[in-house]
């Protein structure tokens, strides 16, 4: 069935339907429909959502609040994931599953407010100290921010990791047409909580790759929670080899697991020696201009990225094959093509179509620039 | 069957206490550990958090739930596990480093009397770093960083509490015998509570300070600082009252959007672009939305983009909207098919786009706006000719709207007509609005 829907909707609606019972944001456009919805709803099913007084609060509201049983989403702009990078480390320390949504707007600093942007890429990925992975998704268009989202939540329980859902102001603000149909089945996930009886270790893995069980204050289980480094009691060491096994872990329980965190979709031509390659709103306009691209009689395959990070390199690998250009098309001065690059080697050229006047890339800029027209 | 009596919350496996000789903290955690002996709580339903610096040492000593957190921010997480779980007792444990660079959460947490119960370690200095100057560093006193004294004012953390909306404030020291009731009597207290505790930092702020217990509560009286109770009042506690209020809420059904079944056929080949601009207060965007819903009971996909100043209620409003028979693939309006400008800021707004329109395009413009420079075609809407309802200001979009639907022969216009029942309040209005569009491009 036909409805109108926006991102934010869709994420919300995605949010309840993957039961998330807890919701902490602070104010910030284009974000901030998603705090006015999860205010609306959230209480209808006995949830929590509240508005801290800045983003670095948000984030330790959801952080308090999941290790004490819930499920929690928080969404901000590029200005607040900058208020939100050192208690984002701290949950990838403590291993805290959460879902961030990042709906990008134009930067540096609070930028051309408010027009879209694609210039978060990096920062997400590297935002915090340390340097240790998290996954990141990114929708590109209505349908997948619900997908995503629900994606999302299930991705961070499993992996205890927090999740970032990249998308922008286009995708999140601008109503659409919404096929309710292509909404995937959103079970809500499972969070296995530790035994009760056993002794229990809050950081205990069966080996680095693996997840550590949760429990939650309050329970039968007394936990101990830390972002310093940890045994697998949870108590601060600094003791080499253990300094060691939580770092492996924390790199292992991610890497390790790289070809199942792999979302993309790839429409290769054969014979193609044209690839392109986009993501999030601009991966849009990149579909028409590949559509428009085939009718004119030109061979190219189209591959769409929907989990940036790790990034899919089983995925861009094959749809390299046989192809000599790529063309990545994204709004930034080119922050993915940096991943594209180093996997197509020094054979192959790869060519960045950008904008960063606020306004989208179009099929027309790709075809011309991306030497198609 | 009886529960054994807890004997101590500390574990005695950890013990002894880290701390320098004669530092307060131990001192502290003593006592800290004595109140919880006498409150006797269940050491599954307490969470002690701390934060960063060498009160933060101090979870891994006690046998109850622990948060160890990041520099300041423990009054963050506290509140997150109180609000998630009104029955557990979480404690907070920060020093005087922690309420400077967490000072926005603590105002934050008195104000909203969120009960937590919160300790700060108060020693004057960061004596983790090399003894630098914290916020309560008293003016005149040496600090690694304050090489010429102190001077600026230290923070009054408990008035500050108090002015703001906390339950309860004391302010007292590690030499008070009565230390092991304050704390108990911070940890009973419903609300946010804070119990400002002073003390020596034996290794930095000490010794190069001379300060003693004499010398630390001479400082106290040449501050004008009050010691003992600062506040305590009964007021509503904030996690509790956060569920009480969702608690009204609960049942009411989840809001989901609105379905359109196909209703009526339409008429367009290929997909198309229409931009409607407007000032702020014409209500641009709701127009422009109860037309994308005419679009889906007529069979198109449509999309909506809408675009204002910073400031709400003044400067243009610009809704951007595609038409498709299809699924609309890549976003935003390209060349439009058709503008309908309606008032001064909104066609300064596109204008730019007016002039580069083609001859196929279309212009409908307010019979009162200034002619424009273009290759497209233009027709005039005169709302003062089509009738009491089109004369009013925030009608003119609907209005133009279905005059637009009908001169386009875009599809039938009841599809519009049933658009405006979907919202309530204004449906009577908005059905108006649209009828008296019937007849404003006759003639």
């Amino acid at each position: 069935m036909k409805v109108l829907m926006n991102g934010c909707d869709a994420i919300v609606q995605a949010a309840l339907d993957s039961e998330c019972t807890f919701f902490a944001g602070y104010p910030i456009t284009p974000a901030t429909p998603i705090l006015l919805q999860m205010i609306r709803e959230l209480p209808k099913v006995g949830g929590v959502a509240i508005q801290g007084e800045d983003e670095i609060t948000s984030m330790g509201l959801c952080i308090g609040a999941v290790m004490t049983g819930a499920r929690a989403l928080t969404a901000t702009s590029g200005p607040g994931m900058s208020l939100y990078s050192e208690n984002l480390g701290l949950a990838i320390m403590a291993e805290v599953p959460m879902v961030i949504v990042d709906v990008q707007r134009m930067g540096p600093a609070t930028g051309a407010a408010t027009t879209t942007a694609q210039g978060d890429i990096q920062f997400l990925r590297w935002g915090t100290s340390g340097g240790y992975p998290l996954i990141v998704l990114c929708p590109t268009n209505v349908e997948e921010c619900y997908n995503l989202t629900c994606l999302a939540f299930e991705l961070s329980e499993k992996y205890r990791v927090p999740v970032i859902l990249a998308t922008d102001k286009e995708t999140a603000a601008t109503l659409q047409t919404v096929e309710t149909d292509l909404f995937k089945k959103c079970p809500p996930p499972i969070r296995e909580t530790a035994d009760t009886g056993k002794p229990y270790k809050p950081y205990a893995v069966k080996d680095p790759a693996g997840v550590p069980q949760m429990a939650h204050f309050g329970g039968e289980q007394l936990v101990r929670f830390n972002t310093s480094t940890h045994d697998p009691a949870g108590y601060m060491t600094k003791n080499p080899a253990e300094i060691e096994a939580l770092n492996t872990h924390l790199a292992d329980k991610i890497e390790a697991h790289r070809e199942e965190l792999e979302f993309t979709e790839t429409d290769i031509q054969d014979g193609a020696e044209t690839l392109v390659i986009s993501y999030g709103v601009t991966a849009r306009s990149a579909g028409t201009a590949v559509k428009q691209a085939r009718a004119a009689g030109r061979k190219v395959s189209f591959l769409t990225i929907h989990s940036l990070w790790p990034v899919p390199e089983k995925a861009v690998r094959m749809a390299l094959e046989g192809v000599q250009e790529i063309i990545v098309a994204e709004l930034n001065h080119g922050q993915y093509r940096r991943e594209i690059e180093r996997l197509a080697g020094e054979t192959r050229s790869v060519v960045g179509v950008h904008r960063v006047d606020g306004d989208l890339i179009t099929p027309e800029q790709i075809l011309q620039e991306g030497g198609l027209a | 069957m009886t529960v054994p009596k807890i004997e101590t919350y500390f574990d005695e496996d950890r013990l002894p206490l880290p701390f320098c000789p004669g530092c307060g903290h131990t001192i502290i955690l003593q006592k800290l550990n004595e109140a919880l002996v006498d409150l006797q709580l269940d050491p599954h339903k307490v969470v002690l958090v701390t934060d960063i610096g060498c009160s933060g040492l101090s979870d891994k000593f006690f046998t109850t739930n622990t948060f160890h957190g990041l520099h300041g921010r423990s009054l963050t997480y506290a509140s997150g596990i109180k609000l998630q779980n009104p029955k557990l007792e979480v404690l907070v444990i920060i020093g005087d480093g922690g309420c400077g660079i967490g000072g926005q959460h603590l105002l934050n947490a008195a104000r909203r009397n969120i009960g937590i119960k919160v300790l700060v370690f108060n020693n004057f200095n960061y004596g983790m770093t090399g003894g630098e100057h914290s916020v309560t560093t008293p003016p005149g006193m040496r600090t690694a960083t304050t090489p010429a004294g102190q001077l600026e004012q230290p923070l009054d953390i408990c008035r500050t509490v108090a002015v703001n909306g906390a339950s309860y404030a004391r302010r007292t020291t590690t030499f008070d015998k009565e230390l092991r009731s304050h704390i108990l009597e911070t940890i009973s207290t419903e609300g946010f509570a804070l119990l400002d505790i002073w003390e020596l930092c034996t290794s930095y702020f000490a010794p190069r300070n001379r300060l003693s217990r004499k010398q630390m509560e001479k400082t106290l009286e040449e501050l004008s600082f009050p010691t003992g109770v600062i506040v305590q009042r009964s007021k509503p506690e904030f996690s509790r009252a956060v569920h009480q209020a969702a608690e009204q809420q609960k049942g009411i059904p989840l809001s989901r959007p609105v379905e359109f079944p196909v209703l009526y056929e339409h008429n367009l080949s290929k997909r198309k672009g229409l931009i409607l601009a407007g000032d702020a207060g014409t209500k641009i965007g709701s127009a422009a939305r109860i037309f994308c819903s005419a679009g889906l009971y007529a069979g198109l996909h449509t999309s909506q983009r809408h675009d204002y100043p910073v400031t709400v209620q003044s400067g243009f409003s610009v809704s951007e909207i595609v038409l498709s028979p299809s699924a609309i693939e890549h976003p935003g309006v390209d060349q439009p098919a058709w503008v309908i400008a309606l008032f001064p800021a909104g066609l300064k707004k596109i204008l730019p786009i007016i002039h580069e329109l083609p001859p196929e395009s279309t212009v409908y413009l307010d019979a009162s706006l200034p002619d424009v420079e273009t290759s497209a075609s233009v027709f005039r809407l005169d709302f003062t000719s089509a009738g009491r309802a089109a004369k009013r200001r925030e009608n003119h979009a609907l209005t133009a709207l279905a005059a637009f639907i009908q001169h386009a022969g875009l599809f039938d216009l009841q599809a519009l007509e049933d658009a405006t029942g979907l919202r309530k309040a204004f449906a009577e209005q908005n059905l108006e609005a649209v009828q008296a569009g019937k007849t404003l491009l006759q003639g």
